[in-house]
């Protein structure tokens, strides 16, 4: 039963489980000992065994992997920080909560970048993930676990955070379908804080009508806990459109040519000739304020961070400098010792933007800029239904590639920032491969939709009609 | 912009200890994303609203009906060190 249950996508062990064709106990353990024994870095800890009550349900018991930063009660919760090490949290965030109660029971916690602050996963205090494509490249990050988990073949689904992109990169540098949802459609509670008014829990899963399952059961009502979370305006339905028939695509013109590999681009621009195939409508489009994203994104996100993160400072939880002399001193060293240099550095960052005297001139204009960039957004949704341009500008790089200059690692977050500053959906689906440059094996390249507030449920059907044009084969299993 | 005394600054309204080392990569590390982040001082963005939230929403209240918390005992279990029913922490004045 191994190789055939290891080929199922979640659905499709989710619909055997239901059909009484597969034993979800089996399921669990099957993923139990690989994600246990896996060598990818990808998992942070691992269940003993699938929770007595964790079958049943829409879902059927088919396991699921969950970024560190949820919390989980009585399971390490660290968000990838030493200043977390150990932290079992008395309660559980709700979207783990649902999931669990819909029948995707907790099968581990997946390693991610320190806070969820990078994009190659190699700020975690808890090594770095390896990709399953190539053991020497990144998976991107920061929910770079659960992507090579998934890709690997380690857990059938997994769900991650995404910020500035931190579900759509990975997946894209891990061949996998990540999905951000618009922002308050999930509930963050219990979700160990970046950027509060940016972070947004997703599915990365191996097929479209996987994160379309996933999803389905994150969101609904409004998380009584979670003031900023919403209601969702339509149920999510599984997607089965197979042609782009009357959908207009809008290719922003600078998100899809400067600074991106040429690999990577010709790939893009080939989906491009299968979505006119399918019958779409294919245009230009202009977000003018799109090449400021980055440089708005790492202003707010930054400034949130440096607030979010004032409360690990040694008095409730995780790590406290044992030996300080008083209490000022406690707070410093506390947070020396248990920050990475990332996190170090945005902490500073955020906490130099709101300080007197240059709060002006970078919070308040990186906000005004994040108007302009949503009402870019909301102009180009009157012509177009969708706008597309690649998920990240490379394939996946080498370890340690990127980690000498802060901000060459940043600008590979410029195609997914918009999105996320204007808090609309947006998903990664595979999109073939490309060779990194100066050659090589061919590695995962990801599209990108994004679309208007609640647009989820149509771009799942746009998203499946290419995935199914394009002849992405969820099954792989590489690690 | 960003010299040694920027730093010294900013890190202590963060409450963070550096060392020699770390304060001479700020230096450097923080002056160079500026310089990035700086594209945006050249943008027009007179009678620009600066966004508060991006959706649209209007106050969501749940009802004004006391919950139970969670237990004090298992709050405390978290924590560093306790005395009593609280938290416990160096003197401010030691």
């Amino acid at each position: 039963m191994t190789d055939h249950a290891l080929a199922l996508t979640a659905s499709q062990a989710a619909a055997a489980i239901g059909r009484g064709e597969l034993d979800p106990g089996q399921l669990f353990d099957l993923y139990r000992s690989r994600a246990a024994g896996e060598r990818l870095g990808a998992f942070t800890w691992v269940a003993e065994a699938a929770p007595a009550a964790a079958t049943g349900g829409a879902l059927g018991g088919v396991p699921l992997a969950v970024k560190d930063l949820f919390c989980t009660e009585g399971v390490p919760s660290q968000s990838g920080s030493r200043i977390l090490e150990g932290y079992r949290p008395p309660y559980t965030a709700t979207v783990v909560e649902r999931l669990a109660r819909a029948g995707a029971p907790l099968l581990g916690k997946t390693n991610q970048d320190e806070f969820a602050m990078g994009s190659s996963n190699e700020n975690s205090a808890f090594g770095p993930v390896l990709n399953p494509w190539d053991q020497t490249r990144v998976p991107g990050g920061s929910s770079g676990g659960s992507a090579a988990a998934v890709a690997g073949g380690l857990a059938p689904w997994a769900l991650g955070t995404d910020t500035g992109g931190s579900i759509r990169q990975p997946a894209a540098l891990c061949g996998i379908v990540g999905l951000k949802p618009t922002y308050g459609a999930a509930s963050r509670y219990g979700m160990i804080a970046f950027a509060s008014s940016l972070d947004q829990a997703g599915p990365l899963t191996r097929d479209v009508t996987d994160a379309a399952l996933l999803l389905s059961h994150m969101v609904g009502e409004p998380d009584p806990r979670d003031c900023t979370s919403l209601r969702f305006p339509e149920p999510i339905v599984m997607p089965s459109r197979t042609d782009l028939r009357g959908l207009r695509l809008g290719v922003p013109a600078e998100l899809s040519g400067e600074g991106i590999e040429p690999g990577v681009l010709a790939a893009f621009e080939a989906t491009l000739e299968v979505a006119r195939a399918l019958g779409a409508d294919v245009e230009p489009c202009a977000l003018p304020h799109a090449p400021h994203a980055l440089a708005a994104y790492y202003v707010l996100a930054p400034a949130e961070c440096s607030s979010n993160l004032a409360r690990f400072d040694g008095v409730r939880f995780g790590y406290r400098s044992p030996d300080a002399a008083d209490l000022l001193a406690m707070y410093e060293s506390t947070r020396h010792d248990g920050f990475g240099a990332e996190v170090k550095r945005r902490i500073m960052l955020g906490t130099f933007a709101l300080s007197s005297g240059y709060y002006d001139a970078y919070y308040g204009r990186a906000q005004r800029v994040r108007t302009k960039i949503a009402t870019d957004f909301a102009a180009a949704f009157e012509r177009f239904d969708f706008v597309v341009m690649p998920t990240s500008p490379c394939v996946a790089f080498e370890l340690g590639a990127k980690t000498a200059d802060p901000y060459a690692m940043y600008a590979n977050d410029f195609l997914a920032v918009p999105a996320s500053l204007a808090g609309i959906p947006a998903m990664s689906i595979p999109n073939g491969f490309a060779a990194p440059p100066g050659g090589g094996t061919p590695l995962p390249v990801g599209f990108q939709l994004a679309g208007p507030a609640f647009s989820e449920n149509r771009m799942l059907d746009a998203a499946f009609a290419l995935e199914q044009a394009l002849g992405f084969d969820g099954s792989s299993i590489r690690a | 912009m960003i010299d040694r005394d920027t730093v010294l600054h900013v890190a202590r309204l963060a409450r963070l200890a550096l060392t020699e080392d770390e304060i001479g990569r700020m230096v450097g590390e923080l002056g160079a994303v500026l310089e990035h982040i700086e594209t945006i001082a050249a943008l027009d963005l007179e009678g620009v609203a600066p966004t508060s939230h991006v959706v649209e929403v209007s106050n969501a209240l749940r009802d004004d009906v006391p919950e139970p918390s969670l237990p004090r005992e298992q709050i405390l279990a978290a924590a560093p060190s306790v005395a009593g029913d609280g938290f416990a922490v160096p003197s401010p004045q030691a």
